[in-house]
């Protein structure tokens, strides 16, 4: 059977509802949380701080650690062994690739910046909602950024190209994929792309431009979020 | 060519967000500058002086500054001097000359000076490229914290604490009978009675959560008068 109708009734090219707060975490030199649907993404930024083991020290530049965790209650019926797991060590590692080339950390050397990105409820898209998150607290924390970053998930169901899969739709059994995607929204370029998952050349081209579209949405709504915080009343 | 400012003075901009177009206006601090745009290179309000568009930060840890008065915390005694914790990604060295103008035998006990955990006012003499901190504690002003207590504050805030020429803690000195000291990093001393010293925290605690309204001084001033039900006399 055909996918033609979403199975939560969105539209193709619609996201689910979003939240966005900064500020979450007082003990936090920054923190913010970041909901899509069920999707709930925390980050705390500790530091620039003392790095400890010194030999992972750089003096040429501070360096950047995140560490992704998805909270042993959170998922979809079976329950997360708690602690670190090859997939957790790998999506750490992705999120830090993509959100390095907007961080200028050479006015830190020697120092680390530590980004804790939990998620207490998942629905699938979380390395997304967790960059998204990561990019808000990093700001909140002060750090020089040339860009905020945006990540949003385009995949495919049958022959649609839609936004922002949910666990039924990545879990469909059937012609699929999978692209997480993670851009600067201003000017546009992108800092991650994986897929799962087959497409064509001209689909890909097509998710990629719907993934832009998106992410200046998502954008939207953290830099209102950012903003909120420090106002003046 | 038009050049045309995108934001307002005192705006808050995120990262990226473009604050004018054109070459007539300058980058300053957390700006740069991408063809003819300026953009935000971190979150902060925005302050436009002549051509130059610069960014005021308002949140992130402090920054080691030379000539910066600081509090400190003595972390570990050393050969020659002690590290102290200045609330930065970058702990600072006091060394012994810069301590005491006394002889101190080598292989004394430093510990008779600053013990751990003692806490130090402090003045940034040097901060190098790698970040390695000197202080001194010889200076006016410059000594051992005993007694009273300490707290952390926005450091960006600091300013606004101070006030125009100490205007706003002496104010809170006067009011609370407190002794009183503003570190740059954060760290406020404090010490007084102890329902004295309950008020003034709460009045720091105050500035700094509306560090960035109009008119504070006197907002700060009805609310010491009210607390403390005593009259302050406007200085000069």
């Amino acid at each position: 059977m055909a996918y033609t109708k979403r199975f939560d009734g969105r539209d193709w090219e619609e996201t689910r509802p979003i939240e966005a707060k900064v500020g979450v975490i007082p003990r936090a030199d920054g923190s913010a949380m970041f909901k899509i649907g069920n999707t709930v993404a925390l980050a705390a930024v500790y530091g620039p701080r003392d790095l400890h083991p010194k030999f992972l020290q750089n003096p040429q530049t501070g360096i950047l650690r995140c560490h992704y965790n998805m909270m042993p209650f959170s998922g979809h019926g079976e329950r997360v062994r708690p602690g670190g797991s090859r997939r957790s060590r790998e999506l750490s590692m992705v999120i830090e690739k993509s959100l390095l080339p907007v961080l200028d950390l050479s006015e830190y050397p020697n120092a680390v910046v530590d980004v804790f990105i939990e998620l207490p409820q998942t629905d699938a898209g979380t390395r997304c909602a967790g960059i998204t998150a990561a990019a808000m607290a990093l700001a909140d924390a002060g750090l020089a950024m040339k860009d905020l970053i945006s990540a949003v998930a385009i995949g495919k169901v049958d022959d649609k190209i839609l936004v922002d899969l949910n666990y039924d739709e990545e879990a469909y059994d059937g012609p699929k994929a999978d692209i997480p995607v993670a851009m600067t929204p201003n000017s546009g370029k992108i800092t991650l792309l994986q897929m799962d998952g087959e497409i064509t050349k001209k689909e890909l081209k097509k998710a990629l431009e719907m993934a832009k579209k998106v992410c200046s949405q998502i954008y939207e709504i953290q830099k209102n979020a950012l903003k909120e915080k420090f106002k003046v009343q | 060519m038009t050049d045309l400012l995108k934001v307002k003075d005192r705006d808050i901009v995120v990262p990226g967000e473009i604050l004018a177009v054109g070459l007539g206006f300058l980058p300053g601090k957390g700006t740069y500058r991408d063809g003819d745009k300026l953009i935000a290179g971190m979150l902060g309000m925005v302050s436009v002086e002549n051509k130059v568009v610069k960014l005021i930060s308002l949140s992130g840890k402090y920054i080691p500054k030379v000539y910066d008065k600081v509090i400190g915390k003595v972390i570990d005694v050393l050969m020659t001097g002690w590290r102290i914790d200045i609330g930065s990604a970058y702990s600072a060295v006091l060394n012994l000359k810069e301590a005491t103008s006394e002889f101190i035998e080598r292989g004394a006990d430093l510990t008779r000076i600053y013990n751990l955990d003692d806490y130090v006012m402090v003045q940034i003499t040097n901060v190098t490229s790698q970040k390695l901190v000197d202080v001194s504690s010889r200076g006016p002003g410059l000594r051992k914290l005993n007694g009273g207590r300490i707290i952390e504050v926005n450091p960006h805030k600091v300013p606004r604490i101070i006030g125009k020429e100490g205007s706003m803690v002496s104010m809170v000195k006067q009011a609370t009978g407190c002794n009183i000291l503003v570190g740059q990093n954060g760290w406020v001393w404090l010490e007084g009675e102890p329902e004295k010293e309950i008020i003034a925290v709460n009045t720091i605690r105050k500035i700094e959560e509306e560090a960035h309204h109009m008119g504070l001084t006197d907002k700060i001033k009805d609310y010491l008068e009210k607390v403390t039900g005593v009259k302050i006399q406007a200085k000069e």
